[in-house]
């Protein structure tokens, strides 16, 4: 089932890209959207057959380099198949909405949507492998299509700005790859070398080993997220890129980094992660706050959306690595709705950039007036990314902020502005593109196509629905939370008052 | 000041407090969620129809908020009807988030207290429903207007519906999206945009202290309910409990415009003016005492905090009468008199159980002796081209007699004229700080007279006087629409009151706040009466001398004293943010984003950089000269062999 | 076997031919020099070979011998159409494949 999941974009793709039907660009493009639902509907169908209960599920294997221990093996938890459903809904909501981006490019239109599929296939298998070498090689393989299509499509600097991408993750990758040659060495000494996940999370590493192996996955992970100091090739990507990469690139992923340092680092390497939870705090509060206070001053909005998204990679870093449910629960749901948040941002100022052929905040003004339903989606996705209440992204933070005062009340209380500042960046977003009088060069912006509608329209949607009822995809991550949880062998800690001795019970009812 | 209160205050302290218990909703009760839903339903189609409902949804917005009204009336007589042990009344939904051993659930809960807020929005919400189908008659964005306010009558019933603290967060931001939206309804103002981005920005700072409280008390209880709290509240520790009520307290001040985080609501006067009766005066920013009343199982625990809440409530009631004194701008003076009135509840809701209900009924009567104003203020723009400033007044009396005098009956509502519903209230609490504490009644009684002078003075300026407006301009009476809310309110502010008789409205709130303990003055209640009114007669008969015997400027004279300098700009309290908030603030970004460019990426960048200079001068050993390539190859050969002799030896 | 004077006459060949690489500018020149170091390396090879009785270093020589007689083959094509494009045989003026 996972196989089909993973072969139906990638094989997609390859017809999409090398097909005759790559001549004709409308043609290509209804392909593209016909793979990518077809993707959604089996995502849909497996998340159906999904027992909440918990555990590894759809569970295939199959040795493939026995002499490393290597295995063809895909499974999906609850982590992963919250992912594994986001990156199928958003594929073909990227594909609509980025309709017309690969015509102005270096390369033709169906390479452009090939390469999107291919990243899709890529992403999913990323998220359902269960084997630490698979999930490497695919980890490394899905920088090949991203580099192309920042590189291929987008701004004027995008060559540099695909470069620098693939520096940076590149440098990473290898990072991790010492640590999962690393692993190989230390899974052969305790017997017959494997890199199944299950076996590894029951290996016994020494504990310096055990540090060496966490900083070389983290590393990796705290890059792909990205975490501040090494975050500054995220912003030039989602300048440069066309709106729809940067969705796959922050929406999706990105968030292998969070998933793979809760999945990973935690799974295999549970007493080196809480050693080294004070930096990784630490860091994750300076992106917060760092991440923030920078993208408030920018003038470019798809930098200033990708530096939003620094910030809440700090929120979820901090839920993973605060160990108690809610912290937990509340990060996996969070990588959930940031992507939907963040991809309606980026999508909606995508419309937006290209009608005006700017990014700048400083060339717009009015558009309320002129375009008053861009307006308004632009505004609901806004308030979603600054997480308010009601919408998707308000729980998901609540959750991390809870989290993170039971672990320690500071935590919580350097993290908050945040929520401030964030109100900060994209009012002051909204409030210079969309309102006062109407800046020259605005008029000529027209209001969304029915296409663009159909594009934005579901992912508010879903922001609200699960801003109000998230209880589906709780039901599913806390049972993998839970596990998680006792695996690294720590359990919530209890509330400062207990529950109610009997006597006291009855003397308080009695009160009124 | 704080010493003498915390003193004063520390004997008081009740060691039990009220426990939400509510049974399970049935019958009319049973219909809780529609009271929400149907505002909700008319936001959706207004909001979503888009111009297909712009003929009709004005006209179904309102009717809704009266459907709810109607459901609210239903439902209080219900409980009118019960038994005081069984007035409390819990409706579960969903559950809405659960993580661990957290349950959130979309649950309602439906007691006295939450029974008035009720009727008071949906109520005064729909007379300003009304009002705002003559005041937005002309404008081209009526219907969305409409949607607007609706979404935020919405939002208003969950935040005091809810029986969680996150569902009261959930209403409490979703009354600040719909502050936001309608402070900057008129957007291709630039001034109201930025209003509107000032008020969102500084109700989240007062968010801070909500979600950390959240956290706090999740922390501490286990849960976030009321139910649950107030049955645990007696086995937290003190330092919980305070700190818990200091974030609430935090939050209280953003969202009812508390000093220090004041410096929005005048701005938000921007927005059309139904919306600053119905959202800057009579509702949305009467939530923070809301919060502190419901918070009474904390507060009543934690004297500390509520010596806080007197100090704020003090210290915001002087501040606003003071910037009323000084503007020229109806609508600000309003403004700076409703951050007064609030401070009134904020002091009565610190002073314990003894307090609570005073809040609650000084919120009411301000609720529509308020509304009543801000209306009226709204009828006197309209007939007057849009002019705010009451420089430009002058004799309105003339020209819309029913302004006038529904406005006049707000105006001995609020002085606290004998009879009048603002004097029951207010006295209450001048009479209960007192009690507790003479600096803060004396706070309370000087303000009273300040209110009287400031009031007196808007009156005379707007109503009588000489004819001061501009010769194309010619007032007159609003439309029916506008003033049949006028009249209804007016009535409520005369007759507001009643709400006191036999106590009743402390007796009907004691199974939320608890019971009511009898305060003993040195003097009796009616010469304290009787000094209050001598108080606010003074402030009058100040105001007469100095506005109403002299003719008025059209402009405002700049040779004046550095009191009033400094009261016209609402004392300084927009450059003190500045000073301390936003400059510093935008230093640090300003600095950040040029650190981020050459420090952080300069540092990844200079290493690709020097990687690539280190090549510039390294690859200038390939000369073309096979010559040279060969002397490298013998010479490390050579130096192989060497290496290894040395080895070897 | 007294292995000594072999060795020494394969090191005077090396030699020979590494210096003749390094200071001849003639393409020619430098090609049969690096023959004779070649062939040093041969010598050296089949003197050990008997030495140690075993046909190692022999094999080994032979495989250098096909190498050589490969490179012959390569290297003289280059050179003659150096040659041919810029009537000069120097290994300076064949300079151009540099930084």
């Amino acid at each position: 089932m996972l196989t089909a999941l993973l072969l139906v974009p990638l094989v997609g793709g390859l017809v999409v890209a090398f097909a005759p039907t790559r001549r004709n660009p409308l043609l290509t493009k209804q392909l593209a959207l016909v793979v990518s639902l077809a993707v959604l509907v089996l995502a849909v169908v497996i998340a159906v057959g999904y027992d909440p209960g918990g555990g590894m599920q759809y569970v295939e294997e199959i040795s493939w380099i026995s002499a490393f221990g290597t295995h063809y093996a895909l499974g999906v938890d609850g982590l992963g198949l919250a992912l594994v459903l986001l990156t199928a809904v958003l594929t073909p909501i990227v594909i609509l909405a980025a309709w017309n981006d690969g015509d102005e490019g270096r390369w033709g239109t169906g390479t452009y949507f090939g390469f999107l599929l291919g990243l899709e296939a890529l992403s999913l298998g990323v998220f359902a492998a269960t084997d630490v070498f698979l999930f490497y090689v695919l980890f490394e393989a899905t920088l090949i299509p991203t580099y192309f299509l920042i590189g291929g499509w987008g701004g004027p600097d995008r060559a540099r700005a695909a470069a620098k991408l693939l520096i940076y993750n590149l440098l990473g990758g290898l990072v991790m790859l010492v640590a999962v040659i690393g692993l190989y060495v230390e899974s052969a000494k305790a017997g017959t070398p494997s890199y199944l996940l299950s076996d590894l999370s029951n290996l016994d590493l020494s504990t310096g080993v055990e540090r060496w192996l966490f900083v070389g996955f983290f590393i990796a992970f705290a890059i792909k997220a990205p975490m501040f100091p090494v975050h500054t090739w995220l912003p030039d990507a989602t300048q440069q890129g066309t709106p729809g990469v940067s969705v796959m690139l922050v929406s999706i992923l990105d968030k292998i980094g969070t998933f793979g340092m809760l999945r990973y680092c935690l799974g295999i390497f549970p007493d080196a992660s809480q050693w080294a939870t004070p930096v990784v705090i630490v860091l994750a509060l300076i992106s917060i706050l760092y991440g923030a206070l920078v993208a408030i001053g920018q003038d470019d909005m798809m930098r200033l959306i990708g530096l939003t998204s620094v910030s809440h990679f700090g929120f979820i870093v901090i839920g993973i690595f605060v160990f108690n449910s809610q912290g937990q629960s509340g990060s996996t749901l969070y990588m959930v709705n940031h992507g939907i948040s963040t991809a309606a941002l980026f999508l909606v100022a995508g419309f937006l950039v290209k009608r005006r052929r700017s990014q700048l905040i400083s060339d717009y003004g009015g558009v309320e007036k002129v375009a008053p339903v861009l307006a308004g989606f632009l505004l609901l996705s806004g308030l979603s990314v600054l997480s308010l209440p009601g919408m998707a992204t308000f729980v998901s933070e609540l959750l991390v902020l809870v989290g993170a005062w039971v672990e320690h009340p500071w935590i919580a209380i350097v993290a908050v502005p945040g929520i401030v500042l964030a109100a900060v960046y994209v009012l002051r977003m909204y409030q210079r593109t969309m309102t006062g009088p109407v800046a020259p060069g605005v008029e000529v912006v027209t209001d969304l196509r029915p296409r663009e509608v159909v594009a934005a329209v579901p992912l508010i949607v879903l922001l609200v629905v699960l801003g109000f009822y998230p209880k589906p995809l709780l039901d599913v991550i806390d049972p993998y939370v839970q596990d998680t949880l006792s695996h690294v062998g720590k359990a919530d800690p209890a509330p400062a008052v207990g529950s109610a001795p009997e006597s006291r019970a009855d003397s308080a009812g009695s009160d009124q | 000041m704080t010493a003498a209160l915390t003193s004063a205050l520390t004997s008081v302290v009740p060691t039990e407090v009220p426990v939400v218990d509510p049974s399970s909703a049935d019958g009319v009760l049973g219909l809780l969620w529609l009271v929400i839903a149907l505002p909700v339903l008319g936001a959706l189609v207004l909001l979503v129809g888009g111009r297909r409902t712009n003929a009709w949804g004005p006209g179904l917005a309102t009717g809704l908020v009266f459907g709810s009204f109607g459901l609210g009336v239903a439902m209080f007589v219900e409980i009118l009807s019960r038994s005081e042990d069984d007035r409390q009344v819990g409706q579960h939904l969903w559950t809405w988030i659960s993580a661990g051993q957290w349950q959130v659930g979309a649950d309602l809960l439906y007691d006295p207290l939450s029974a008035l807020f009720v009727l008071l929005i949906t109520g005064v919400g729909g007379l300003i429903h009304v009002y705002s189908l003559g005041y937005m008659e002309h404008d081209a964005r009526k219907r969305r207007f409409f949607g607007y306010l609706n979404l935020f009558v919405a939002a208003m019933l969950v935040l005091v519906l809810a029986a969680d603290y996150v569902g009261t967060f959930l209403g409490w931001e979703g009354v600040g999206l719909a502050s936001y939206l309608l402070i900057g309804f008129w957007q291709h103002k630039p001034s109201a945009a930025a209003a509107a981005k000032k008020a969102f920005v500084i109700n989240r700072v007062g968010d801070f202290g909500m979600a950390l409280g959240v956290g706090l008390i999740f922390a501490t209880f286990g849960t976030t309910s009321f139910a649950g709290v107030s049955e645990a509240a007696g086995r937290a520790s003190d330092g919980a409990l305070i700190a818990i009520g200091f974030l609430l307290l935090l939050a209280a001040c953003g969202k009812s415009a508390q000093f220090p985080l004041q410096a929005w609501l005048l701005d938000a006067m921007e927005g059309p003016t139904p919306v600053s009766a119905l959202i800057h005066a009579a509702t949305m920013v009467t939530a923070g005492v809301y919060l502190i009343v419901r918070s009474n199982f904390i507060f009543e625990l934690a004297p500390a905090a509520r010596t806080g809440v007197i100090v704020i409530g003090c210290i915001t009631l002087l501040y606003g009468a003071v910037i009323g004194c000084a503007k020229d701008d109806i609508k600000k003076v309003l403004a700076g008199s409703t951050m007064s009135q609030i401070g009134y509840m904020v002091l009565a809701s610190g002073l314990g159980v003894a307090g609570y209900a005073f809040a609650i009924f000084h919120l009411l009567t301000h609720g529509f002796f308020k509304a009543n104003m801000f209306l009226g203020a709204g009828s006197t723009m309209h007939g007057t081209d849009d002019d705010v400033d009451m420089r430009h007044y002058g004799l309105l009396r003339k020209a819309m007699p029913v302004t006038f005098l529904t406005f006049a009956m707000g105006y001995l509502a609020i002085i606290g004229f004998p009879g009048f519903s603002g004097f029951w209230s207010k006295d209450k609490i001048i009479e209960t700080a007192f009690a507790q504490n003479p600096v803060a009644g004396a706070c309370a009684l000087v303000g009273a007279g300040v209110t009287g002078f400031y009031m007196t003075r808007l009156m005379l300026m707007t109503f009588f006087g000489k004819e001061r407006w501009e010769p194309d301009v010619h007032p007159h009476e609003s439309p029916r629409t506008m003033t049949v809310p006028l009249v209804v309110l007016a009535a409520l502010s005369v007759l507001g009151g009643v709400l006191l008789l036999g106590d009743w409205i402390v007796d009907f709130l004691a199974p939320v706040v608890g019971e009511h303990e009898e305060e003993h003055l040195a003097i009796s209640p009616l010469a304290f009466s009787a000094i209050a009114v001598v108080v606010v007669a003074v402030g009058v008969v100040v105001a007469w001398l100095t506005v109403g015997r002299r003719d008025v400027p059209r402009e405002a004279p700049q040779d004046v004293s550095f009191v009033t300098r400094a009261a016209r700009n609402e004392l300084y309290g927009n450059e003190v943010n500045d000073a301390l908030v936003v400059t510093p603030t935008m230093r640090t970004i300003t600095a950040l984003d040029a650190a981020d460019g050459r420090a952080v990426d300069g540092a990844a960048e200079g290493v690709a950089r020097s990687v690539g200079g280190l090549s510039a001068v390294s690859r200038r050993l390939q000369n073309g000269y096979v010559r040279s390539y060969a002397v490298a190859l013998l010479a490390g050969a050579a130096l192989v062999v060497a290496a290894l002799l040395v080895v070897n030896l | 076997m007294d292995t000594t004077p072999f060795i020494v006459l394969s090191a005077i060949l090396f030699s020979i031919g590494a210096v003749g690489v390094l200071v001849r500018r003639n393409a020619i020149v430098i090609f049969m020099c690096v023959e004779l170091m070649l062939n040093a390396g041969n010598l050296a090879l089949i003197t050990f070979a008997r030495a140690n009785g075993d046909l190692d270093g022999q094999i080994a020589a032979f495989f250098v011998m096909v190498v050589a007689a490969a490179e012959v083959v390569v290297g003289l094509a280059i050179i003659m159409t150096i040659f041919r494009t810029r009537r000069s045989a120097s290994v300076d003026d064949a300079s151009l494949l540099k930084y």
